[in-house]
């Protein structure tokens, strides 16, 4: 007989927007045969598994409500690091973090990094996330080597793009619904300087907006724009567009210095004035809706003259991290997400349609982001060849369920535009969209796929309750 | 412990949240009435009783009147006191959280100085309710949240002449979730102690002369005004208040030779 896990495991877990709570029997394992055990005890007890890196998916992804959830931040050892070739072997709780301030002072960088460094690889790898890079080098998973994935069935299989394929481009971006990742190799990017060079300027519309990303992302490393979401009318899409580009050593003549981390280090307070920790609530008053069109009206103003500047890695990439726990403005109930991929030739309209809907209802998004992407091969992909423009929502007791049918109206004009969505983000979507934007095929794919690495279902999410568990 | 047959309640999701309850003596009367009303809310539910046919028929209607699987079952008897970590883990699994337990189970049998009828009143009114709210209290407290409802009874306020194990049994919940209360409260956990008159169900071919009979749904919308109101008591129909402060006022040499309350 079994003993029941401890209610004294039973931790309250959110997502990253703090939206959403789910209790889950929490275990913080050290190797990989600690976590063999916690698949016999699931199994026993007949509880799921999920599996959770930093938390910072801003949907279900990482909660498995009622159930067990292996967080995996402890394994967050650099088993190796060569400098001469730029391959990295580490475990999957590893943050983006450690990754650069260890491989930096030899001249490299991840190849693909997300908006925060909090993220672990292990859950950066489970979604094939992408950075303001991807038109030009894909997501993470392109970038990997290998990597070696623990079944619930207690078998380990290594998996590279050409050993073990299917499993290898169907457990990237496999959401931890086939195995656990244990050991990653990963190929690094060779730097020059610890700087980037930053173009800044404004766009007055969606047209122009899509335009400069189109034509700019060819000619530049890194490219994305800020939307003013709150514009509406002539200005409708308007926004700032930002482009980075790496240095040359002759452009850095003292690369020794600008590659250390100490150099790196986002600093602490604000303006020097106010610390960063404090922050979030000087901008809570402003998260709603007169108040966010202020903010942003006057961000788009002191944008209008473009400028050029130098500015580090981490800064240019960890803008969000500056304001340590910034989704507490939000408030009480938080913040969600909603990103849609659309091809180039749609984006235009559909995005048209989707902003001026949003204003219609009283609903603007506070914050758009937007990209340039290209497809991959990875089974369940969120990438277009086009755009992407990230939408953020602060969630309100009144505005719940008009919301609610915002983003139902936007997964409509989205699907009808041939677009994808991400599973890294948005939290309502159905399985219906899923179904129509995967396909049938690849859905089937993943599904029999996940039956042959885990043929007694322990592994679960609330994200694949959500969305794959379909009439089942 | 197996899956449950019943398709499971969809989660919440930040825009579509979804509260969660587990009732324990869903079968009937007030607790049945109780989970169609939750389910009105649009609470996904957890129903617990002996009587399997019932809770099936419940859980059909209710999930055909929502239009989705939003209530699911448990075959139990709540003096299989063992059981019931077991299975409170398995419903937590089931619903994915849980933000309400109500405990409803109750049997009141003749009094007739029948130990056999007045241990197995103890045993469901009283102990099947430690071994459950015991092991909810200590989930509710460590995830800082979460609403406890205890069905007590009017009958629980004096020692009555009518049916000296029932309303002892009542009176030693009463004080329990009392006791609960003040344990949990500054956990941000809430208890709420409900306290009916007389509810036309079947248990009340059990009282001798039933006055201000109320139906079991006037019952249970008043049990939901209160879990909104974050109330610590509840009398439902809300009079007995008012007759129960003047009943407990009445001295004891007094009260029992007042036949027809006593
Ligand atoms: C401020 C901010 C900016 C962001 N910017 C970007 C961006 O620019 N681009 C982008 O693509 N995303 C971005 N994201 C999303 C984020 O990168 C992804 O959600 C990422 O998955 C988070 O990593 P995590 O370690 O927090 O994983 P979690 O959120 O904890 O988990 C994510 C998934 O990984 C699975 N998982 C975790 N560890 C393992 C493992 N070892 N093996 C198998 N599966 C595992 C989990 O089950 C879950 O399904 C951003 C998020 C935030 C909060
Ligand atoms: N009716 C009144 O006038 C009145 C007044 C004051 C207080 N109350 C209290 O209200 C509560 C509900 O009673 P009711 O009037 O609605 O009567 P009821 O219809 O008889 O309901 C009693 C419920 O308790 C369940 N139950 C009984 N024994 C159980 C056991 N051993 N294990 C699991 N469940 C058990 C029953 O289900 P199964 O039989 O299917 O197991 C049924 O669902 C009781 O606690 C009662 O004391 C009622």
């Amino acid at each position: 007989m079994d003993t029941l896990p401890p209610l004294q495991t039973l931790l309250r877990l959110s997502n990253f927007g703090r939206s959403l709570y789910a209790p889950g029997y929490t275990y913080q394992p050290v190797s990989v045969e600690e976590i063999e055990q916690i698949f016999k005890t699931a199994r026993r007890q007949g509880l799921t598994v999920g599996l959770r890196g930093a938390g910072k998916s801003y949907n279900d992804a990482a909660l498995n409500g009622g159930g067990i959830v292996i967080d995996l931040r402890r394994m967050n050892r650099i088993l190796d690091w060569n400098p001469e070739t730029g391959v990295v072997r580490l475990e999957p709780g590893v943050t983006i973090q450690q990754l650069w301030q260890h491989i930096l002072p030899d001249g490299w960088w991840p190849p693909v990094v997300s908006g925060t460094m909090t993220t672990t690889l292990g859950g950066c790898l489970a979604m094939n996330i992408h950075g303001k890079n991807n038109f030009r080098m894909g997501t993470l998973g392109e970038h990997v080597l290998e990597f070696t994935l623990l079944l619930p069935t207690g078998l380990e299989i290594l998996c590279g793009p050409k050993k073990n394929r299917d499993l290898f481009y169907a457990a990237i971006g496999g959401l931890g619904m086939l195995g656990v990742f244990t050991t990653i190799t990963l190929q690094m990017k060779k730097i020059r300087s610890g700087l980037l060079q930053v173009r800044a300027w404004n766009v007055p519309n969606l047209a122009a907006h899509l335009n400069a990303l189109e034509a700019g992302a060819p000619a530049h490393d890194y490219i994305v724009g800020w939307l003013d979401a709150t514009a509406r009318r002539a200005g409708l899409g308007r926004g700032q567009i930002h482009t980075a580009d790496y240095l040359t050593e002759e452009q850095d003549p003292r690369p020794q210095h600008s590659l250390r981390v100490e150099y790196q280090t986002l600093p602490s307070t604000f303006f020097g004035l106010v610390p960063k920790s404090l922050l979030h609530y000087f901008m809570a008053p402003f998260m709603n809706n007169p108040g966010t069109r202020a903010v942003n009206t006057a961000k788009y103003l002191l944008g209008l003259t473009a400028r050029s500047y130098r500015q580090t890695h981490a800064a240019f990439h960890f803008l969000l991290d500056y304001i340590p726990d910034w989704e507490l403005a939000y408030g009480r109930n938080g913040l969600i997400q909603y990103q849609s991929f659309l091809p180039k030739e749609t984006a235009r309209d559909a995005w048209t349609e989707m902003l001026t809907l949003s204003h219609r209802r009283g609903l603007p998004s506070y914050l758009g982001v937007t990209k340039r992407h290209r497809p991959d091969e990875f089974l369940l992909s969120h990438a277009v060849d086009g755009f992407s423009l990230a939408l953020d929502f602060k969630v309100t007791d009144r505005k719940r369920a008009r919301l609610a049918q915002l983003l139902q109206d936007f997964d409509r004009i989205v699907l009808e535009a041939g677009g994808r969505f991400y599973f890294a983000k948005n939290s309502e979507t159905t399985p219906q969209t899923a179904r129509h934007f995967l396909g049938q095929e690849a859905m089937a794919k993943f599904k029999a796929l996940k039956k042959r690495c885990d043929p007694h279902n322990l592994l679960e999410s609330d994200l694949y309750r959500r969305v794959f568990e379909e009439d089942e | 412990m197996p899956k449950n047959a019943l398709s499971l309640p969809p989660r919440s999701t930040p825009l579509k949240p979804r509260r969660r309850a587990l009732v324990i003596g869903a079968s009937s009367g007030i607790g049945a009435a109780l989970a169609r009303q939750l389910a009105r809310e649009g609470y996904a539910l957890a129903l617990l009783a002996r009587r399997q046919d019932m809770l099936e028929t419940l859980c059909k209607e209710i999930n055909a009147a929502s239009g989705e699987s939003r209530a699911v079952f448990y075959v139990h008897d709540v003096r299989e006191y063992a059981a019931v970590p077991a299975l409170l883990q398995r419903i937590l699994a089931d619903l994915g959280s849980l933000d309400l337990v109500v405990y409803n189970a109750g049997v009141n049998l003749p009094a007739a100085y029948d130990f056999e009828n007045d241990r197995l009143m103890t045993e469901v009114n009283f102990i099947g309710a430690l071994a459950w709210l015991d092991r909810v209290a200590a989930l509710f407290q460590q995830l800082r949240s979460g609403q406890i409802v205890g069905i007590s009874s009017v009958a629980g306020d004096r020692g009555r002449a009518g049916n000296p194990a029932y309303t002892a049994s009542k009176a030693a919940l009463t004080c329990y979730l009392e006791a609960l209360r003040n344990r949990l409260s500054r956990y941000g956990v809430h208890v709420l102690t409900v306290k009916p008159g007389f509810v036309q169900t079947d248990m009340l071919k059990q009282a001798q002369r039933p006055f201000m009979v109320i139906s079991p749904e006037q019952a249970a919308a008043d049990i939901c005004k209160a879990l909104r109101r974050r109330k610590q008591f509840l009398y439902t129909p809300a009079r007995w208040g008012l007759i129960m402060l003047i009943i407990r006022l009445i001295p004891s040499f007094l009260f029992r030779r007042l036949r027809f309350l006593a």
